[in-house]
This record gives structure tokens, sequence and C-alpha cells, in this order.
């Protein structure tokens, strides 16, 4: 096996690093916060904004001595691959933390609320609920859905160009153009904060016209858990992606060479995939 | 040689002190880390067996009801999340390593950060007992380990801390997933191929497939009982069109192949103990390898076994039911393998072989009860009894926690250089088996007789058998500080060096290496023939 028994050079394994562990600490700091807060404690709001300050802090030092070591060219192909894979099966993790929660709205509309109706008239505290999709439950509210050929479908068109314009830029930077790359990565931004106002107009209007809440029985919330984790990956994505573009403008990356780049454009398409599965089975069935 | 290579921790220099431990990007540090700390919380998890226990010792109340569901819950939860998990994840940054002939774990910050994960969960799970003190709260999350709803909708503040505790922990154990997978792919030495690694390593590559698959959606769903209980969602509520046993289907997707998350690592040590201690090959390593593909795959379609009594059509407890039963043909293949590999050896019983034949025993009860309640008829009489109660610790205590102590024993004289006191070692084994057959067998009998588990009190009738079950309680408890004694004594230095090669017939490229090894082992890769 000539190929496998070549030797594969030296790995790099990093120095002792004071990050991770003041990333933990930040992140109990913030656990901490959150359930003070929503129990109502005094403490919770002073441990929620420490945390997150030490998170801010940590996130900015850590990925900062990352790229001074990628650009200092400590990093080679045996250490990218580890990189990309890592990507991978994280990306593959939150297939899984979707998969969950569409398992959720697919048991609630063909199982939970069709055997809710079905009951016996005899045994049921409900003997008027009928199945229906989307269902306020026996006892919720009446509200309005939002139809998906509003924002929706104007979204739909926006986060597919933003995989496109992404691409664009991808081509670019292996191209050695720069100019293609920071013009693309900088649409990509944009369009991803439009998607994200006009995700945020729909949730205002969903509450003040529609009658559409969180607390409006099994669809309102599966519609807010389902769009709003989305919308919480688009917001990290815009993040990833504006740090990529800074890096570019500073002249990081090589045609060759630029892990983070492909990375954020995974992540990226990852949302986008996402989104057309929740335009049709949110919005559109 | 490359410039940038001045910038990497080359020699054993390392900083002293706790910022050794606090910063560290050294794979047997935080596999260290990982094994301390899950000993700790082991101690921690079985004082509260030892308080339920008491309390079931004579039938009369010691503590209020409250404060027993509490202690059983933080009990589960604490054994299962942060004695058992970090342990198996513990050997697996210690020895997965060395046995695949790399330099470190692929992703040596991450790695870090996944264990310092732990420790602050920890703290939040146990917290709320300390805020009670203090007038703040009423106390831990009581809904047992499984946090059914609606009643974890309707806890106190403890069921947030839980919430909170869980999210730390999944981020660690994925965390941990994804470092163990990329190293297993990326970081072998040249000519290692797949079905050339140990079979440790094969066990942990499936575990961690396993917790890719299913800690997200139990994440999903403890955010879904978050809203539930301060956002004004209806998830688990009929009023709103949800459904409470659609949050068992959440956990029990998670809760099921959690049970196998816990068991197969030490599946995987158990032939590495079993050949050196016969001082035979291993039997039958293409056959246990896909005996834990088919464990896995068929162990996140089996997860409504758990559900049979909370109402479910007679076509899906069929499908459960004999899915749940198709899992004991890879298991028997396993044993099978085990007992193929021991067959006319030489054997000789030092402590780590006397644990691992101990955990045949007891986890051959665990599984063949499991049969017993994976059938839908039957499970109706033994659902929520002490007899799941007694099945579930053959098979999680006589399971993990025994191939977890066979390893500890087996691996501790290669990472601290020293041999342990064989002696006290064999007593520890033959007290933890006879005290924890005298606590569980009774559970059998106390189950079939009909009481039920998460209660306090009981009839007088399970007098006499909860009695002998309190007593073999505190017989196993005790044992466990001749264990901790023993680590401490081999930590100080007690007792004659070890060898490289440890014991006679160990085999494998972590037995190559001097004990205890050095800091950095395998920098420059070793060519696998």
């Amino acid at each position: 096996m000539p190929a496998a028994t070549q030797s594969k050079g030296h790995y790099y394994v990093p120095k002792p690093s004071p990050y991770p562990v003041m990333l933990s600490g930040a992140i109990f700091l913030v656990a901490m916060g959150a359930v003070l807060e929503i129990n109502a404690l005094k403490a919770g709001p002073w441990s929620l904004l420490l945390g997150g300050v030490l998170f801010v802090y940590v996130l900015f030092h850590w990925f900062g001595n990352v790229v001074g070591e990628s650009e200092g060219g400590v990093y080679h192909a045996w250490e990218d691959r580890s990189f990309r894979m890592g990507m991978v099966w994280f990306i593959l993790s939150e297939i899984a933390f979707f998969a969950g929660l569409f398992g959720v709205l697919f048991y609630e509309r063909n199982i939970s609320v069709v055997s809710l109706a079905s009951l016996s008239r005899t045994f049921t505290p409900y003997p008027g609920f009928t199945a229906a999709w989307p269902s306020a439950g026996p006892l919720g509210k009446p509200f309005s859905t939002v139809s998906p050929w509003g924002i929706p479908a104007i979204n739909t068109l926006i986060l597919l160009s933003s995989g496109v314009t992404v691409t664009w830029a991808h081509w670019g930077l292996k191209a050695g153009k720069r100019g293609t790359t920071i013009a693309g990565l900088a649409l990509t931004v944009a369009l991803g904060l439009m998607f994200l106002g006009f995700q945020a107009h729909e949730f205002y209007e969903a509450y003040t016209k529609l009658g559409l809440t969180l607390a409006s029985g099994v669809y309102g919330a599966t519609f807010f858990l389902l769009t709003g984790f989305h919308g919480l990956h688009v917001t990290i994505g815009v993040i990833m992606l504006s740090v990529i573009l800074v890096r570019c403008i500073k002249g990081h990356f090589k045609p060759d060479q630029h892990f983070a780049f492909e990375a954020v454009s995974w992540y990226w398409h990852f949302v986008d995939v996402v989104w057309l599965l929740l335009f049709v089975f949110v919005y559109y069935l | 040689m490359n410039a940038a290579h001045a910038h990497d921790a080359h020699h054993d220099e390392h900083p002293s002190g706790m910022t050794r431990w606090l910063f560290t990007t050294n794979h047997k540090d935080i596999g260290r880390l990982y094994i301390g700390f899950s000993i700790i919380m082991f101690l921690v998890g079985g004082i509260l067996a030892m308080l339920i226990r008491t309390e079931l010792l004579k039938p009369q109340l010691l503590f209020s009801p409250e404060l027993y569901n509490q202690i059983i819950t933080v009990h589960g939860l604490v054994m299962v999340f942060a004695a058992v998990m970090p342990a198996t994840t513990g050997l697996a940054n210690y020895l997965i390593p060395m046995m695949i002939g790399a330099p470190d774990m692929a992703l040596p910050r991450l790695n870090n950060w996944g264990f310092w994960l732990l420790p602050p969960a920890a703290v939040l799970l146990v917290m709320p007992f300390i805020l009670m003190l203090f007038g703040i709260g009423n106390g831990a999350i009581d809904t047992g380990w499984t946090m059914y709803a609606p009643l974890s909708v309707q806890g106190g503040l403890g069921v947030d801390f839980a919430i909170f505790a869980v999210y730390l922990m999944g981020a660690s154990s994925l965390l941990s997933s994804i470092n163990i997978i990329v190293t297993i792919f990326n970081m072998r030495a040249p000519g290692m191929t797949m079905m050339k690694m140990p079979i440790f390593v094969w066990s942990w590559l499936i575990t961690a497939f396993l917790l890719i698959a299913v800690f997200p959606p139990l994440v999903a769903g403890v955010t879904m009982l978050l809203a539930d209980r301060h956002f004004g969602t209806h998830f688990f509520n009929a009023a709103g069109g949800g459904d409470p046993v659609l949050w068992e289907h959440l956990f029990w997707f998670f809760g099921h192949p959690e049970v196998y998350i816990l068991l197969l690592p030490t599946t995987g040590i158990m032939p590495h103990i079993l050949s050196t201690f016969s001082r035979k090959p291993v039997y039958g390593y293409k056959a246990q390898v896909y005996s834990f593909w088919a464990i896995g795959v068929l162990s996140v379609v089996v997860w409504a076994h758990h559900m049979f009594t909370s109402g479910m059509p007679v076509a899906a407890q069929l499908y459960f039911m004999y899915a749940t039963m198709a899992i004991s043909i890879p298991v028997a293949i396993l044993f099978f393998c085990w007992f193929a590999t021991i067959w006319q050896g030489s054997m000789t019983f030092e402590t780590p072989m006397l644990f691992a034949l101990g955990y045949i025993v007891l986890f051959g009860v665990g599984g063949l009860t499991g049969l017993i309640l994976s059938d839908a008829v039957a499970d109706q009489q033994y659902h929520n009894s002490y007899f799941l109660v007694a099945h579930f610790h053959y098979a999680l205590f006589g399971g993990p926690v025994m191939g977890i102590i066979a390893a500890t024993y087996y691996y501790l004289p290669k990472i601290t250089g020293r041999m342990y006191n064989e002696t006290l070692g064999k007593w520890h084994f033959w007290q933890t088996l006879i005290g924890f057959n005298l606590t569980f067998i009774p559970q059998f009998f106390l189950g079939i007789a009909g009481m039920p588990r998460r209660i306090p009190d009981y009839a007088l009738q399970f007098a006499h058998l909860n009695m002998l079950s309190s007593v073999g309680a505190y017989i196993l408890g005790s044992a466990q500080l001749l264990l901790v004694y023993n680590l401490i004594q081999v930590m100080r230095g007690v007792g004659k060096k070890a060898t490289t090669q440890v014991w006679e017939g160990a085999q494998g490229l972590e037995f190559t290496l001097p004990s205890p090894p050095p800091y950095h082992t395998f920098e420059t890769q070793p060519v696998i023939q």
C-alpha cells in the first residue's frame, strides 16, 4: 500500500489555551442568568450580562488566535482535513436538530391533533373539537396564517439568490479575483440582512394583525419554533459571513487554502435548504 | 522541518499547577480530567443512592416525598450524564490516539472545551439543593430523569436548571463526538486501515455517530419544554392541540440510544481485557464490528418500547416489540465472541479480568430481563415497577459501570506507571458482586409482587425484601471506597513499577509505550504492517 503507508508529516498540536475554559465559564454564567431571569430572581440580568460580555470577549480572542495561526502558515493539508470533517459533522448534528423539529411538526399534524379529535364523545373533555391544520387546539384562540405567497415567497427568492452570490464569491476566491469575492460576500450579507428584516416584519405582523403568537396553540408554537430557530441560524450565518468579508478585505485566504470561507458557505447552504423545507412544510402545505 | 513548528508544544514541558489542567490541549491530561470528574460524580451519585436506600430501609418516611423525588431524579441524571458518560469519554480521549498511533486528538482546544462544559453542568444540576437552603426555590428537579410532561411543565426552578444542564452536557457530548470521529477518520497511523483498528476504537466510533444523531433532538425537546414552562406554548398540553406523549417520544428517541451510548464503549473494551488475560487473540473481530453497527442502527428505531403503557396502536406496539427483540441478536453475537475469546485460553484472574467476567454475568442478566420487558403484553405488568429498576441497574451498573471499573484497573498501571494493590482489587470485586446482587435481586421480586418505583414509602409486605436490598446497597456503596483508596495509593506512587507491556498477554500500540507514557506520543507516526 504505497499511498497508505506514506507518513503524513507533522500534525499541529496547539499550546495550552485559556480560551476554552473561559468560554465554559461564560456559558455557565449565561445559563445560570437565564434560569434566574425566567424565574424573576434578582441576580439574573447581572449574570446574563457578565456572561454575555465574557462570551463575546472570548470568541473574539479565540477566533483571533486561530486566524493568526492560519495566516501564519501553521496549518497544512492534514490539519485542514480535520477542520473540514469537523464542520461536516457539526452540520450533520444541526440536521439532526432540525429533523427533530420537523418530526414534531409531523407528529402534531398527523397524530396528536387527529387523535385528539377522534376520541369517543363519552371520554373527551373537548367534544366539539375537529381535526384540522392549522389548529389552535380545543381551547386556543382563532388566528390567521401567514400567506406563503407574500413575504415567505420573497424570502425564498432572497435566500436562493444569496446561495448564488456566495458561490460566485467562492469562484472569485479560487480564481484569485479578490474584487469579485468581496462583492459577492457583501451581496450575500446584504441579502441575509434583508431576509432577517422581512422575517422580523412578518413576526411583528403575525403578533399584531393575525393573532398568530407563541401562545396560539400547536400551530403557532411550532411555527415560531421552526422559523425562529431558522432565523437564529441565519443571524449566526450573517455574523460569520461578515467576519469572512472583513477577512477578505484584509487580504486573508489563498486560492487553494480557505477553510473558514468554505465552512461558512457550507453552513449558509445548509440554512438555505432548511428554509426551502420550511417554506414547503410550514407555509405552503 | 518547518519554522512553524516552533509554536508547537513539542516536549514534555507543560504549565504546572492549576493552569496545566485548566488550559491543557493534551489528550492524556483531558482524559485524566474526564476520569477524575467521573469518579467524583460517581461518589456524589452513590451518596444519593445510599440516601434512597436509607429511606427505603424501613416502611416509614425519613424525608418528605418531594425531597425523595428530587434525590432519585438527581441520582439518575448524575449517574448517566456526569458519571458514566464522562468515564467512557475519558477512556476514549486517553486511549484512542495511542491505540491508532495519532499524535493527539484532531481538535485539541475543542477537546478541552468539551470537558470544561461538564463541571458547570454538574453545578447547575446540584445548585437548586443549595439555593433551597437559602430559601430560594423548592429544590432540585423532581420529575424522574425522564422529565415527563406535564409534571415537568409544572415543576419549580429545579427543572429550569436541569434543562440548562442538558444544554451544556449536550454541547459537551457533541464536541467530544465530533472530535472522536474526526480523530478516527483523519489521524490513524499509516497502514492502520479501518478494519485493523482496535475494537474499542470501533465501539466509540458507533457511539459518537449515535450521539450526533440523537442528542440534538433532545435539545429540541427540552427547548420546547422550556417554552411550555415560560413562554406560553402548548407543545405538551392538549388544550392547545399538543400532546404530553410527544415529550415521551422526544425523550426516548434520545433516551433509548443513550443506553447504547453508555454501553457500547464498554463492550468495546471487553475483548481487549478478555483476550489479554486468556492469552488468546480476540475472536470474531469482524462479527463484533458488524454487531456494533447493527446495535447502533437498531437502537434508534425502538424507542417507543418505553411507552407501551402510554397508549399506542397495536401495530405500533408489535413493531416496537419485535424491533427491540431483534437487538438481542447482535448483542448475543458479542456474547458468543467473548466466550469464544476466553474458550480454552490459559486464563488468569487479575482484578480487571474478574470485573470483565462479572460484566458478562451481570449484563447478561440485564439483557435477558430486558427481553422480558420488551414483550408488550408482559410489560403492562412490569412497567413502572421495581422489576424495571432492577433490570436497568443490571444493564447499566452490570454493563457500563462494571466495564469502566475493569478498564480502570486494566489501564491504571499504563496511565500511572504503578501497579495497584491486587488484594484490595479482588476484595473490591467480590464485595461489589455480592453487594450488587443483594441489592437488586430482591428488587425483581418486589417488582413482580407489585411494588411501584419512585414512591418513598411502601406496604408492610415489602419490608423484608427492602431491608435486604438496602443492606446490599450499603455493602455495594462501601466497596467503592476500596477503589478510591486503591486509586489514591497508586497516585501517591505506592506499588511496584509497571512494565511497558503491563500484562503478560497485552497487545496493541498503547502497550508498546512506556508506563506512564510520555506527555506527547507518536509525534512521528508508527507504520502499521
